[in-house]
Parts: structure tokens; C-alpha cells; sequence
């Protein structure tokens, strides 16, 4: 490196390797160096084979009203049917569609019917012969088998300093609900008990 | 059959559902074989992805066995062992008849911003993914094809996503022979973005994460100088010192909405959902890059906005350039590298986990625990 640094000088430092070292340390190094041989050079390649034998697809049956971007022209011919909107979040959700992807708005009630759609299901998993475990759910146990402390401590890791946050946001609520069942337990009883 | 499905922030389950169907004459049916757990399926796993849907299959990384195929599929047939890219796309729209796959306009209700991505929540198209013994594969003649029979079932699955989006992440940099490069994130994308660098020619490539074992990789696998950001006040700074004060030429974010780095961006973004994403490796790109370079972004971002530093970006007069990846644009060069020993995928799998234990899985490889870099996800009985 010169004395002066080189963005106050006009040429570039030397680098410390030669291409030849590199080509012969390094496996591969160059083969790409035409950008003609980058696959997404330059990034449109119009006319491009996919295999589509179609200009426009046909169109998959809509079995239920499919909520859509109000960006878009009309329903696309393709798209997923996992999880039609229920319930609360349900409701949510298609409020959420009404307004366009460039909305806070859109996202922000997309986010909340997500709270909402997973205290619905954990609410409904009571009542069911599968209760929401979430011992098991979460694979915490996987901190005994795999290393829990010897992977986070003695470390520099970033993200002990939050990882602490983790187990308030999934067991915060649970306990918060154990509370508030056994506090309307507690007083039923002791209503009962004066009557 | 056996599926993972998403159960709320940090909880998953494997459970019993029904095979899935023909739902369109291009559709296939792929049982499958491997799969694997992506960084980006752990923004979903915290719940960062507006209208992730409690019993949702995730997975957009898999490989398998044709089951079977809808009345129009001509390229493919039941026995067919396939690997099927992440993006769902259609082939024929405005953006795929360019190239564009991972912007397909033709396969996703829920946004027009993103394109289709398998078991990638609702505002990627509502898709159920690949994390279970069956999934559905829409345009059977396009997405998805033959594994060739020299490549092993590890590689193929990486080449749906992990490598080819670090190919394109190099690839997004523009580099010219002799460039300083910079990844920021030292996960499968980032391992294979350094690597990818050498091959257009990098003079020297530079590897930044907080995890030492994953530094390690970086300079067994990648062959790059690493730093622990953590060992440093200012990253930035120190990339200026390393660079004799002029910045790299390219920087590549292979980290995304969830980095870390700086307690206040992390947490409103990924804890409480304030941001799109945390662009900390983002703003430290822009700040390290040199005036004029090339900032790459292929880690992943919400829709919502977030706290970047665009004004540096604007004052240095740099180039951002960032996509998802179009993954079968990438794989006849790649499958050439590979052939010529320029590149091993499968070197950066640590661990094979079965379907049953998927939520252990997900819970190593969020926390980071027993030095995990790529999980993948295998079929078969507990
Ligand atoms: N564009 C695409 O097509 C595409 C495809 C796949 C993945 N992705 C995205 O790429 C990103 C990386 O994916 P991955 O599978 O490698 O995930 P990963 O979680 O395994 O890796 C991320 C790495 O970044 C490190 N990190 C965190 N904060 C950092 C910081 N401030 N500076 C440097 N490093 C930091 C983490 O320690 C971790 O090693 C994710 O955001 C993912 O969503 C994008
Ligand atoms: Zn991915
Ligand atoms: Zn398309």
C-alpha cells in the first residue's frame, strides 16, 4: 500500500495475488470472468426457452373465493390452495385484501390476522384429541441434545443478547392465559364458597 | 401422508393430511425424497412473513420421485426423479418469457410485488411445500427437472436454491476480475455467493458473520479472509482499513431481514414486527462498498419498509441490484461446475433430519445450535 491511501490517488493498489496465483489456488477461478457465460447476463434474456407450451396457461378451478392483490388485472390461472381464511383471521385477512400491496395498512392487518389465526387454532387444538404441546412444537428439548450452552456460550455471538426474547414470545401468552384461567378459577371458588 | 405444518410463531408439527391433488392439467405430483430447511424459512418460523397461515406445509427446497402428472405434462412422467426449484413459475408471462422466473405474474393471487414460492406463505402465492412426503408442482414443464444420473441427491436438492442463489448474488455484483468482494452472512447462500466470486474472477473475497464455525467454512470451503464482526467496533470501518480506505468494489447482503448486529434494528424488525426485515447487513453494505460499487442483495426482506440508509446509497452514486433468484436460469453453467470439480454443494450439509423431527430441526438451526449450517429435511420412518 502506498503512503498516500489509494482513494486520494488515482490508480488502484496492486493486489497482493496474481491472477495466475489465484487460477492455480483457487478451483475454477475465472471460468466465469466473460460475463457472456453468467447465466443471468444480461439480467432479460427475452425469448428464452421454459418449456411452456401455452401463451396464456389454462385456468385452475377457483373452489373458493380466492383473495386477491386489487393489483392485479384478474384472478391468475395458477395459484396455491393451502389454507382458505376462517374465522377471525379469516375476516381479517380479506379486509387486509382491500387494500393495495402499497399500503401499510395491507400488511399490517396481514400481520395481526397471523397473531389472531394462531390463537384460533391453538384455542380450537384444545378441544381436540391433539392438543398444541408447546414443549414439543417449539423442539426445545433439542438444547439438552444438541449443545444449548456450549453453542452459545465462550462464543462472540450477536444474538445471545436476544435470544432471551424467544421463549417470553412463545410461552409469554401461555402463561399469561394459565393466569387468567386460574384467577377466574380462584374466584368462582371462592364465590361459591360464600354462597 | 406425513407434513410438517406451521403452528404459530417458533412452533411447527408433523401431522397427518391428505396427498395433494391435480389441480391444473400442467400440475405434477412429486413424492419426495430430500428436502431441506432454508434461512429464509426461519423469517416464516418467526412469523416475519405477513399471512403465514397456521396449518401451512413449508419447504421450497426438494427433490423426488414423479407420482404423477396432470393431462397436459409432456416433459415429465410417474418415476421421473426431479429437482424442482424454488420459484413456481408459469413460463409464458411477460417476466418469465424474459428470463424473470422468480417474478412470474401468472402464479400468484396475493402479491404482484413477489412471484410463487413452494410453502412460502400466502404473500408468496399460498403454495404447501416440500417439508412432507408429497407436494404439488404446478407447470411440471417448466419448473422442475431431471436429476441427472451422475449428480447425488444432496447436490440436486442444494441446486434448488442455496447454491444457485449465491451463483446469482456474485452474479448480481457484476464483478470484474481483480474486484475486492465483501458477503456479509456466512449461511449456505453466503458460502456459496464467496465461492461463486472466485469463479467471475474476484481478487480477493472477504466473509463477515458472528459465528466463528461458521467462519471457518468460509475459509475451508470458500477459500475467503473472514472477520467476526463482534472482535470489531465498526465493521465498516474496518472493511475501509482493509480496503486502504477505498471500500470494496462489490458488497453482497446474503444475511436479510433477520441480522443481527445492532439490538434496536433486530428486535423491531424481527420480535416485533415494526420492519419489513433488520437491514443491518444491508447498511453496512452501503457504508463498506466503495463509492460507485455494486451492492448485491440476495438476502430476504418483507414487503413492509425498512430503516435503510438510502442516502448513502444515493451520495455514493452505487448500484443496487437484488431479485429472488431465478434458480433454472442458473443450472446448465452450474451443473458444468460441478462436473469440473470447481464446486461441491453438498460440503456445506451438517445435518439430515428426519421428517419426524422436522420441529428439533427447526429449533437447531434458529438458535444456531451444534455448529448447524444447512439441515436437510429426509424422508423415511423416525
Ligand atoms: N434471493 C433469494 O432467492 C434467496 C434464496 C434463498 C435464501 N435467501 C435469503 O438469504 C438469506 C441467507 O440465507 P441462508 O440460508 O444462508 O440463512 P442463514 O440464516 O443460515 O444465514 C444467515 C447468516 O447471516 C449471519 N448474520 C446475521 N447478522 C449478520 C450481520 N449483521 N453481518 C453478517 N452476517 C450476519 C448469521 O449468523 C448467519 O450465519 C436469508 O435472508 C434468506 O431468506 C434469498
Ligand atoms: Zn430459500
Ligand atoms: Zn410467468
Amino acid at each position: 500500500m502506498s503512503e498516500i491511501a489509494t482513494p486520494y490517488i488515482a490508480s488502484k493498489t496492486t493486489l497482493k495475488r496474481s491472477a495466475e496465483d489465484l487460477r492455480s489456488q483457487i478451483p475454477g477461478w475465472g471460468a466465469d470472468l466473460d460475463p457472456a457465460d453468467r447465466p443471468s447476463y444480461p439480467r432479460e434474456n427475452p425469448g428464452i426457452e421454459t418449456g411452456a407450451h401455452w401463451d396464456f396457461p389454462e385456468r385452475q378451478p377457483e373452489k373458493w373465493p380466492r383473495e386477491r392483490s386489487v393489483e392485479h388485472a384478474f384472478l391468475p390461472p395458477v395459484f396455491g390452495t393451502s389454507t382458505p381464511p376462517a374465522g377471525v383471521s379469516g375476516a381479517v385477512r380479506k379486509h387486509a385484501y382491500k387494500y393495495s400491496e402499497g399500503r401499510a395498512a395491507h400488511w399490517l392487518l396481514l400481520i395481526a390476522a397471523d397473531r389472531i389465526d394462531a390463537w384460533e387454532h391453538h384455542l380450537r387444538s384444545f378441544a381436540s384429541l391433539r392438543p398444541d404441546n408447546p414443549v414439543t412444537e417449539t423442539g426445545v428439548l433439542s438444547e439438552f441434545s444438541r449443545g444449548g450452552l456450549r453453542s452459545r456460550f465462550g462464543q462472540k455471538r450477536a444474538d445471545v443478547n436476544h435470544q432471551w426474547i424467544d421463549p417470553i414470545i412463545v410461552g409469554g401468552p401461555w402463561a399469561l392465559a394459565a393466569g387468567a384461567l386460574a384467577a377466574v378459577a380462584f374466584r368462582t371458588l371462592r364465590k361459591r364458597r360464600r354462597a | 401422508m406425513r407434513a410438517m405444518v406451521y403452528r404459530g410463531p417458533y412452533k411447527v408439527r408433523v401431522e397427518e393430511k391428505d396427498i395433494p391433488k391435480i389441480e391444473h392439467p400442467n400440475d405434477a405430483i412429486v413424492r419426495v425424497t430430500t428436502g431441506a430447511i432454508c434461512g429464509s424459512d426461519l423469517h416464516l418460523y418467526h412469523g416475519m412473513m405477513p399471512d403465514t397461515r397456521v396449518g401451512m406445509t413449508f419447504g421450497h427446497e426438494f427433490v423426488g420421485v414423479v407420482e404423477q402428472v396432470g393431462p397436459s405434462v409432456e416433459r415429465l412422467k410417474p418415476g421421473d426423479r426431479v429437482m424442482v426449484p424454488f420459484n413456481v413459475y408459469c413460463g409464458s408471462c411477460y417476466f418469465c418469457s424474459r428470463g424473470l422466473y422468480s417474478n412470474c405474474h401468472n402464479v400468484n393471487p396475493n402479491a404482484t410485488a413477489v412471484g410463487g414460492i413452494y410453502g412460502y406463505s400466502h404473500t408468496c402465492g399460498g403454495y404447501d411445500g416440500g417439508q412432507a412426503e408429497f407436494a404439488r408442482v404446478p407447470f411440471a414443464d417448466v419448473g422442475p427437472g431431471l436429476i441427472p444420473d451422475w449428480m447425488d441427491e444432496e447436490d440436486a436438492v442444494l441446486l434448488t436454491d442455496a447454491l444457485p442463489t449465491g451463483y446469482f448474488g456474485a452474479q448480481l455484483g457484476d464483478i470484474v476480475e481483480g474486484d475486492t468482494v465483501v458477503v456479509f452472512g456466512a449461511g449456505p447462500v453466503g458460502l456459496f455467493a464467496a465461492k461463486s466470486a472466485w469463479l467471475m474472477g474476484a481478487g480477493r473475497v472477504i466473509v463477515i458473520d458472528h459465528l466463528e464455525y461458521r467462519l471457518e467454512k468460509a475459509r475451508s470451503f470458500a477459500h475467503a479472509e473472514t472477520f467476526n464482526f463482534t472482535e470489531y467496533d465498526d465493521i465498516v470501518v474496518h472493511l475501509k482499513k482493509e480496503t486502504d480506505y477505498l471500500g470494496a468494489d462489490v458488497v453482497i447482503d446474503a444475511v436479510g431481514a433477520e441480522a443481527d448486529g445492532n439490538f434496536l434494528q433486530h428486535v423491531t424488525s424481527s420480535k416485533l414486527k415494526l420492519q419489513g426485515g433488520s437491514p443491518i447487513a444491508l447498511n453496512w453494505a452501503i457504508d463498506s462498498v466503495r463509492k460507485g460499487g455494486t451492492v448485491s442483495v440476495v438476502g430476504a426482506y418483507g414487503p413492509m419498509f425498512s430503516a435503510v440508509k438510502f442516502g448513502d446509497a444515493m451520495n455514493k452514486g452505487l448500484t443496487l441490484r437484488m431479485n429472488q433468484c431465478p434458480v433454472k436460469r442458473q443450472w446448465p453453467r452450474l451443473f458444468e461446475h460441478i462436473r469440473n470439480g470447481y464446486l461441491k454443494p453438498s460440503d456445506i450439509v451438517t445435518h439430515r433430519i428426519p421428517l419426524e423431527h422436522i420441529a428439533e430441526g427447526y429449533h437447531i438451526f434458529s438458535a444456531k445450535l451444534d455448529n448447524i449450517i444447512k439441515p436437510l429435511v429426509v424422508a423415511g420412518q423416525p
